[in-house]
């Protein structure tokens, strides 16, 4: 094949050649060990998150909070917003694309597995960079919106602020990486017979997820870099003294900021879309419905950005045209919610843990996307911005909508993943203190937004009748906290545990149960051939003249074969992703790409470019030194060794 | 088992959505800025729209959650029940559910576009104008037409038309010239009860009218985060009747007493000189004391509150804030954002000089 080496360059480094241990990790290139990395990583963002979270509400729990300063609580708010966007549920998202999306279309790797082991360790690099800001002086405190000019000049001193600029130009090089190799992977990279609409509707919305990043994060990148320039070269976008203007930062900031607000919700709505069908034992209700309202969210999701600033003073002619757009975006949401409820109606429902995360996903988002209509409103969205009314809105759709969503994907996708079932009991358990804390943490804010509660301020005099409330919102944010306890306890008794999950044990539908778990490194023996939408569950079902289901026999054999594989149908897939068919297959004759220290390496230096960007220009020379030699070595080495 | 801790759950969720749902349109007595209590023509246009929409909200929730509810306990697993028939779709109920909410929104989209063309308008009838300009971190008006200042307590006649021009400071302000960010950062002005609220943009003069219905006292504050203090940028506005109106206005346009003896008048020589206090503050009546870094003390003791509303006017609490101002309210003096500590800086106030200060400040009435 076209990548193999006759003769193996001098190289003043070895390839690493360990599959287990900590090295192996540093230079994985399989997008399965880099999907646990990126979930593993925001799992442990979530928990800082989520403890600055809880520090945020004991300060709020009481009138005049006196646990943290001004400066401290601006920090954390600004740190906790940014770190459950950038470095939680956008990574999550990603996880389960890397670990999924191959194996559901039949693919053995992504297209680019060295750049997708780059994009973790970039996400890595921008999110250690960000929280260094702690021990060099302070984080920064301009919110996560960070808007102009209060985060400039004499306004904003120290540089807390350059660390979130740098900090988020790091991770957005991340996402568009990832975003770019999905992109290649899903168009080029599916098995025979799956066509765009088999694919699963989790791949889908990762499509349009990895479109709206690649033409989302170069907005906020021109942004970040602007305001970089402002502070740091006296440039003048955003300074009204001398000719810039401060609305312009909001303008470039929501442009992405709305995309980036689906960015977050679809893979969690694609996550949803799978869960439902299986434990209903009923098809998606409109597929294609289902399929075309995620893409038209995608679009829509272009043209609402200035609903963020209806109070900025744009005229009624923009407020207008944004209040429609913003209420008609509304419209393929509501879409999916019907068709959830229309898969399930009827359905033989499961209630496993996962479901129940999906069931709540529907019902919290439901009320996140019905607040979210009254924001529409332009008039009563002047009363309601910038309060706990938004928080209320916001937290609803991304706390009970795409957090719920994913952990509805980590129960449902953890056999796959590590061969073993989390315990039902403990997942319950979690999943009823969630539900309870988070409508007793963002429930009230509807109440105290409305009551003219603002958001962002550290403290609040007595006598404002807000005192009750926010009491009742630290006790639930408490309980979510308990919540995520009952999680933790409950993964790692089941990885400590012995017993092994059955084949398939949701009797599911797609690709990814045909495997065993964990996964082979080379995910399929053979290219699996697709003959329909949700193959696997065809293989085991038909429908008869009445649309009941009928077993068919033999059903669910794929395991057989895929032992006896020999690595011969494989091969009609190599042309694709240039994967070498010799060498070392595990006994099946497939070869995969060689790890590499290369992607690491590059994301390493350009962590320490931003130190240089923040600091000294030295410091940047030899971060600069570092990612050439990444790069270099990593355009130097083949895809995958002679062995 | 699983069965019994859904339907346990099933209730629990029952019960606290409705719950939520009863506390949002019915607790709100005693909280002062509360945008659904509307005491003025502005605010209840756009309280009126929320209930429409809030009302509509409602439905399509119970619509939702009932349904979710009812597939949960008609359709759940139970033994012995055979497999479900395999429903794939079905083209018209689609449709159906996305024309109804669609038409449902362009029902909800008429007035909201109606109600938005008329609150930018211009009121033209007896019109009072005010400046209202955003500090770090309080609040300063003027009034153009009256010829007077004031600062964080904004003082309106009943049933007219305040038509405020939102700004963060004037152009050819002194303090404007040269200084590289002038212009300060972004607020936004906000009276709950009276109006909802409109940003005050560097560059940008922004437009609000208000109005109150009766005489009172309506709270509100800063929202937009205007970074460190942002949470003690508060604010409150005072309508009262014509004649109440006029008379605080005859109070506010008068010069300082200035007075002379004692304490008070050490005070005020402090005050005018070596204190360097005019170097920021206006007071009315003195040779070329009108600077507008902070607000203008000639009436202070006419207020019930200070720095940016945060604080009762007290002799104890004036005190305290001259000995250091950011320990009391966080501040950045250094960065030219806040009052700088004069007993540290600048005149080294003693602390015999700052009771002399105080004894004066306390007879601005």
């Amino acid at each position: 094949m076209a990548v193999a080496v006759t003769q193996a360059p001098a190289r003043p480094f070895a390839r690493p050649r360990s599959e287990h241990g900590f090295w192996s990790w540093i230079s994985t290139v399989d997008h399965k060990r880099i999907g646990i990395l990126y979930g593993v990583t925001a799992f442990l963002f979530f928990l800082v998150g989520g403890t600055e979270a809880l520090l945020i509400r004991l300060q709020l729990a009481g009138p005049n909070g006196k646990i943290l300063s001004a400066e401290e609580y601006n920090q954390l708010f600004t740190m906790h917003g940014t770190t459950m966007i950038f470095l939680v549920v956008m990574p999550t998202a990603a996880a389960f694309g890397n670990y999924f999306v191959p194996i559901l279309i039949g693919a053995r790797d992504v297209a680019f597995p060295r750049l997708n082991a780059f994009g973790y360790w970039a996400f890595l690099s921008g999110g250690l960079f960000l929280y260094s800001s702690f021990l060099f002086g302070g984080a920064p405190d301009g919110g996560w919106f960070g808007y102009a000019p209060q985060t400039i000049g004499r306004f904003n001193p120290g540089h807390g602020i350059d660390f979130w600029l740098i900090g988020l130009v790091i991770t957005g090089i991340g996402s568009l990486t990832a975003a770019a190799n999905f992109i290649v992977t899903t168009l080029n990279l599916r098995a025979p017979g799956m066509t765009l609409m088999r694919m699963p509707v989790f791949v889908w919305m990762n499509l349009v997820v990895s479109f709206l990043l690649l033409f989302a994060i170069p907005v906020i990148t021109v942004a970040l870099f602007e305001l970089y320039f402002d502070r740091n070269f006296g440039s003048n976008f955003f300074n009204a003294n001398l000719g810039g203007d401060p609305v312009l930062w909001q303008h470039l900031f929501w442009l992405f900021g709305h995309p980036e607000v689906y960015i977050l919700i679809l893979p969690a709505m694609g996550i949803v879309s799978e869960v439902l069908p299986v434990f209903s034992r009923k098809p998606l209700f409109g597929y294609s419905v289902v399929v075309f309202s995620g893409i038209a969210i995608g679009f829509m999701g272009w043209g609402v950005w200035a609903h963020h600033m209806f109070a900025v003073g744009l005229g009624p002619v923009a407020n207008s045209a944004f209040a429609a757009s913003t209420m008609f975006i509304a419209v393929p949401t509501g879409v999916k919610i019907f068709n959830w409820l229309a898969t399930t109606w009827g359905g033989d429902l499961r209630l496993k843990t996962a479901m129940l995360f999906a069931l709540g996903f529907i019902g919290e988002f439901t009320i996140g996307g019905l607040s979210g209509v009254t924001h529409a409103v332009v008039p009563s969205d002047y009363q309601q911005t910038d309060t706990y009314y938004i928080v209320a809105h916001f937290h609803y759709v991304l706390f009970g909508g795409a957090v719920l969503g994913l952990f509805a994907g980590v129960y449902y996708w953890f056999p796959a993943v590590t061969g073993k079932l989390l315990n039902e009991k403990l997942g319950k358990l979690h999943f009823w203190l969630i539900v309870i804390g988070l409508n007793l943490t963002f429930g009230p804010m509807h109440i105290l937004g409305l009551q003219g509660q603002p958001r962002r301020t550290y403290q609040y005099p007595k006598g404002m009748g807000w005192e009750f409330w926010n009491g009742i919102e630290t006790l639930g944010a408490f309980i979510i906290a308990a919540s995520i306890l009952v999680f933790i306890f409950n993964a790692v008794k089941t990885m400590r545990s012995k017993e092994m999950a059955p084949p398939d044990p949701w009797d599911a539908r797609t690709l990814e149960w045909t495997i065993p778990a964990p996964p082979p490194a080379y995910n399929f023996a053979e290219i699996p051939v697709v003959h329909a939408r949700d193959d696997f569950w065809h293989r085991k079902y038909t429908e008869d003249e009445n649309g009941r289901l009928v077993r068919i026999p033999a059903g669910g054999s794929d395991e057989a074969s895929g032992v006896s594989g020999q690595g011969t149908v494989a091969t009609e897939h190599d042309g694709h992703d240039g994967h070498e068919e010799h060498g070392d297959g595990h006994g099946h004759g497939i070869h995969m790409p060689s790890p590499s220290y290369f992607p690491a390496l590059a994301a390493l230096g350009i962590m320490v470019v931003a130190y240089g960007a923040v600091y000294h220009w030295w410091i940047g020379a030899i971060g600069g030194v570092i990612l050439l030699a990444g790069i270099f070595g990593w355009g130097n080495e083949p895809l995958a060794e002679e062995h | 088992m699983q069965r019994r801790l859904g339907g346990r759950g099933r209730r629990l969720r029952l019960a606290v959505i409705p719950a939520v749902l009863v506390f949002l349109a019915s607790c709100a007595s005693h909280a002062p800025q509360d945008s659904l209590k509307a005491h003025g023509p502005v605010a209840r246009k756009e309280d009126h729209l929320y209930f429409i929409v809030f009302g509509i909200a409602t439905a399509v929730f119970v619509l939702v959650v009932g349904l979710l509810i009812a597939t949960v306990v008609l359709h759940r697993h139970r033994p012995g029940r055979p497999d479900p028939i395999q429903v794939h779709g079905n083209t018209k109920l689609e449709i159906g559910w996305t024309v109804i909410p669609a038409l449902l929104l362009v029902g909800v989209a008429f007035p909201t576009i109606f109600t938005i063309f008329d609150l930018a308008k211009e009121p033209t009838k007896n019109v009072l104008p005010v400046e209202v300009y955003g500090h770090m971190w309080w609040w300063e008006y003027r009034y153009p037409t009256l010829g007077i200042s004031t600062a964080n307590e904004m003082h309106i006649p009943v049933k007219t038309p305040v038509r405020l021009s939102l700004r963060t400071i004037e152009p050819g302000l002194p303090a404007a010239k040269g200084e590289e960010f002038a212009a300060g950062v972004i607020h936004s002005f906000w009276v709950p009860p009276l109006a909802g609220k409109q940003d005050v943009v560097p560059g940008r003069v922004n437009k609000l009218t208000i109005e109150a219905d009766e005489p009172g006292t309506w709270r509100g504050q800063c929202a937009e985060y205007c970074n460190l203090s942002h949470a003690n940028m508060r604010l409150r506005v005072i309508s009262q009747t014509q004649s109440d109106f006029q008379a605080w206005v005859a109070q506010q346009a008068k010069p300082v007493v200035v007075p002379q003896s004692g304490d008070a008048a050490a005070g005020y020589k402090l005050f005018t000189g070596r204190g360097t206090c005019i170097g920021c503050h206006t007071m009315q009546g003195v040779e070329g004391a009108t600077a507008r870094v902070g607000p203008n003390l000639t009436h202070l003791m006419g207020r019930d509150m200070f720095a940016g509303d945060t604080f009762d006017i007290t002799p104890e609490n004036l005190n305290r804030w001259i000995h250091n101002p950011s320990a009391m309210k966080p501040m950045r003096p250094e960065q030219g954002t806040g009052m700088p500590n004069l007993t540290a800086t600048g005149p080294h106030l003693t602390d015999a000089e700052i009771n002399q200060l105080v004894a004066f400040l306390t007879t601005l009435k």
